[in-house]
């Protein structure tokens, strides 16, 4: 400091600034409208303000980092690339996506490789989905008009040629382009084929197999209920008999699902590879066909918009690498939903009772404190508890209690997206509690008094006044909390989450809401599809695409419950919160 | 009543007006702020269906006065009372009486307005639903009635359904004496109604209260003199938490007895 005020160092052109700072403070002596240390409390102030602005402008960027990073990867998941055969000096020929470019020097001396990243498919034939060849090894590469990539149900895409089509051993069609002609309203007819097949199997047979789960518990419930031996063999044999009526009707319909298989394969597709290997495709089995390099800009606009339609409403395929998501959108908003109809009531009534009636003293702060402290509990420790306390305890006596026949299989005894609902609930609480405890506050003692002056009792002017106008900020929690909820993934997968659930926790059967039954989620699939999976090359952008609905899910739900907060914001206009 | 302020009473002029049949009387009330004294020993009656105002300076306590009547006091924690209030006959701190049925009869409007976050039908047709009084039609004819009483019912009998905050200060106020005579109460209590509104609505206010006289007893407190001169009949001027004067308004304004209300009337101090 003592610099500044040196003349000696006006030498030294890194001291100019502070040097010209200590001449307008000695002017400042002499006319008192520059009062004293104006310039320097002012520079100070400058700096930190640009500090704060610099602050927030770099946690602006890294939310723009990172949303942009998810849309570029996620959405480039869908994009469609050109199909490109390239020819190797040593003859094979080779047909795929171009995903990466890069140079790779394998020691420091020697030049630098180029090499490609080709997404080849025919996993079948190959056994490979990616493979690198070097550009020094390429002979010629072209972008056949004729090529096709062929979405399957097994085995993934197929790169080829389309070649024949055919009905048995009868031959349908010959030749690329008559074979194209052929097979589109083909393919049409396949898929609502497939369709077909798959409400038989899930409705009628699903609702046959459901019929004789229950009955055969029923029968169970009858050898526990120790019923006189005439009563119970008439009982039974009633039941035997409607079971018997069940499975002879379920040997109908297998029959018929059979023959609907059977039919759904008598057409076949023979394609060859770029390496001159033909396959015989069954077109039940195609998802879809496209020729990439007849796609133009839009016609690939449109397909990505197709395929993120249907990755958002199909079902996984292939142990979750492709397909769809649906069920694990379902179940993350569903599962938040519960928790929040159980966290609502649970936060807002312990914060009314800690701020309205609880008397102000030390206790009240110490369980303030723990309140808050909860909210700083890893969450896989009330995963912990929601195993022990939820499933094992709770669950474990509902099914002695109103499910003994099901034993040892347990009903209630398990995860299941009603004890998730719960364990998140309990993570969450806090944080309704503290913002419901800052809206209750706020509402001013004068209007409290108005409604008491009224004759209102306290309990009134709680419910009819207090609250109300506490809303919007009990909604501020409630999105704090959702949000929460929507991303924690540690807790829910010891308490009902898991990686495929056959059916979706609520469906036509009654009771229609199956709170006993397990889920998928949204971070879990991440996890899963991104670092569990047999294929962890192929579905890494899947991660991507993943990440970014898990994210939009969060904000639509958000943007729901904002909505509602400013609803009740403009209904009661310059409300106390 | 006890022998005691009687006997102040017959000693002491200036605490004396001629009163018949008070609707409320005030024995000897002394009031505790945990250690602090803040109401000593005040013993007054208030006529039914008059204006009463109590004036002082800041802090007098001539508002935990008026906070006593209907209990409001209760609410606040290390508060401590001795003495008695007796209204209509029947002490009003008797362990026996029901609160809010206290404070349905003793009706109170606020220093500063306090609407609640409801719609302006809402705000009137409170008072009434707490009372159990659910029928539309019987609703839409107190919310009309009181609206009317408060003269605002032309300002707002477009916009029932609007929120109540969004109406001016002046509003609000009106809002809050129709809110207080929609329960029918026999006592309307005013603690400083205009302290935070213009002239003209203040003048509205004070017009207001001249109508309602005939049907309600209005005890006012005010930090404004000329206020209290020109709506009430009868005023008591407090001092640290004494009751130095009480009389019809004219006396106390014209020709005070205590110099100390010479000195604040006339702005030597307060």
């Amino acid at each position: 400091m003592s610099a500044h005020a040196s003349p000696a160092t006006a030498a030294e052109p890194a001291r100019i600034g502070a040097l010209d700072l200590a001449s307008s403070r000695s002017r400042g002596k002499t006319s008192s409208l520059y009062g004293g240390s104006r310039s320097w409390s002012e520079l100070l102030g400058q700096s930190l303000t640009w500090l704060c602005g610099g602050a927030l402008a770099f946690n602006i960027l890294l939310v723009l980092a990172i949303l942009s990073l998810l849309a570029w990867n996620g959405l480039g998941y869908f994009w469609q690339e050109d199909l490109v055969e390239f020819t190797m000096k040593d003859g094979t020929k080779v047909l795929g996506e171009i995903w990466q470019e890069e140079a790779i020097a394998i020691t420091p001396e020697m030049p630098a490789v180029d090499r490609l990243r080709l997404k080849i498919g025919n996993r079948d034939i190959t056994g490979l989905d990616f493979a690198w060849i070097d550009r020094a090894n390429i002979a010629s590469q072209r972008k056949p008009q004729d090529s096709v990539l062929i979405e399957r149900l097994e085995w993934g895409n197929f790169h080829g040629y389309l070649r024949e089509l055919h009905n048995g051993g009868q031959v349908l069609a010959q030749g690329s382009e008559a074979v194209w002609q052929k097979l589109l309203p083909l393919l049409a007819r396949k898929a609502a084929e497939r369709d077909r097949i798959r409400a038989l199997e899930e409705d009628e047979i699903g609702d046959i197999n459901y019929d004789i789960e229950k009955l055969r518990l029923a029968e169970r419930r009858l050898d526990l209920a120790g019923l006189p031996a005439a009563e119970h063999a008439r009982r039974k044999a009633e039941i035997d008999q409607e079971i018997a009526t069940r499975e002879a009707e379920y040997q109908r319909l297998a029959d018929r699902l059979a023959q609907m298989r059977q039919a759904l394969v008598a057409e076949t597709l023979v394609a060859e590879t770029a390496a001159g290997e033909t396959r015989e495709i069954p077109v039940g089995g195609i998802v879809s066909v496209i020729r990439p390099d007849r796609l133009g800009v839009f016609g690939k606009l449109g397909l990505q918009l197709k395929r993120i339609g249907q990755f958002i409403v199909d079902d996984p395929r292939e142990s979750n690498t492709e397909g769809g998501i649906f069920p694990a959108i379902f179940g993350t908003v569903m599962m938040v939903f519960l928790m929040a109809f159980a966290v609502a009531p649970l936060g807002v009534l312990a914060a009314v009772y800690l701020r309205e009636y609880a008397k102000q003293g030390l206790l009240v702060r110490l369980v303030r404190i723990a309140v808050n402290n909860l909210a700083a509990v890893p969450s896989i420790v009330f995963g912990v508890f929601g195993l022990g306390f939820f499933v094992y305890l709770i669950g474990g006596s509902i099914d002695r209690l109103f499910y003994p026949e099901a034993l040892p299989t347990p009903t209630f005894g398990t995860g299941g997206i009603l004890w998730a609902a719960l364990t998140l609930a309990l993570l969450t609480v806090p944080v309704v509690i503290v913002a419901a405890e800052e809206g209750l506050a706020a509402v001013p003692r004068i209007v409290r008094e108005g409604s008491l002056a009224l004759g209102a009792t306290k309990f009134e002017t709680i419910r009819k006044v207090v609250i109300p106008a506490a809303a919007p900020g009990i909604l501020t929690g409630m999105i704090l909390a959702m949000a929460r909820a929507a991303g924690e993934v540690a807790p829910l997968m010891i308490v009902g989450m898991v990686k495929l659930a056959p059916t979706l926790p609520l469906d036509g059967r009654p009771p229609f809401l199956h709170l006993e039954r397990k889920f998928m989620h949204l971070g879990f699939h991440i996890f899963d599809v991104g670092f569990q999976s047999p294929n962890v090359e192929a579905t890494t952008p899947l991660v991507f695409a993943t990440a970014l609905l898990l994210i939009t899910v969060v904000t639509v739900m958000n943007l729901l419950a904002i909505s509602l907060r400013n609803h009740l914001r403009r209904k009661y206009a310059g409300s106390a919160v | 009543m006890t022998a005691d302020t009687l006997l102040q009473r017959e000693r002491d002029p200036a605490l004396q007006p001629e009163i018949e049949s008070p609707i409320l009387s005030i024995e000897s009330l002394s009031l505790w702020y945990g250690e602090k004294k803040a109401l000593k020993e005040i013993s007054l009656e208030i006529p039914e269906k008059q204006i009463t105002a109590f004036i002082g300076p800041s802090g007098c306590g001539k508002s935990t006065l008026l906070r006593c009547i209907n209990r409001l006091n209760d609410l606040i924690d290390g508060v401590r009372i001795e003495g008695d209030i007796d209204f209509n006959g029947t002490s009003i701190f008797d362990p026996r009486i029901d609160i809010n049925a206290l404070r349905k009869r003793i009706g109170m409007v606020f220093q500063k307005s306090n609407p609640f976050p409801k719609s302006i039908y809402e705000n009137v047709a409170y008072g009434p639903r707490i009372q159990g009084i659910n029928r539309k039609r019987d609703l839409d004819e107190i919310v009309e009635k009181s609206l009317k009483g408060a003269a605002l019912w032309d300002e707002v009998k477009d916009r029932l359904d609007d929120s109540a905050l969004g109406l001016s200060g002046g509003q609000q106020q009106r809002l809050c004496i129709a809110r207080a005579i929609a329960v029918e109460p026999e006592v309307i209590l005013f603690d400083e109604p205009c302290s935070a509104l213009d002239p003209i609505a203040t003048a509205r206010i004070e017009e207001l209260m001249q109508d309602l006289k005939s049907q309600y007893t209005q005890v006012i407190v005010t930090h404004n003199m000329q206020q209290a001169s020109r709506v009430s009949d009868l005023t008591a001027f407090l001092y640290l938490g004494e009751l130095i004067e009480y009389g019809p308004t004219e006396k106390i304004f014209i020709n005070p007895i205590k110099k100390q209300t010479e000195d604040y009337i006339t702005g030597r101090f307060g």
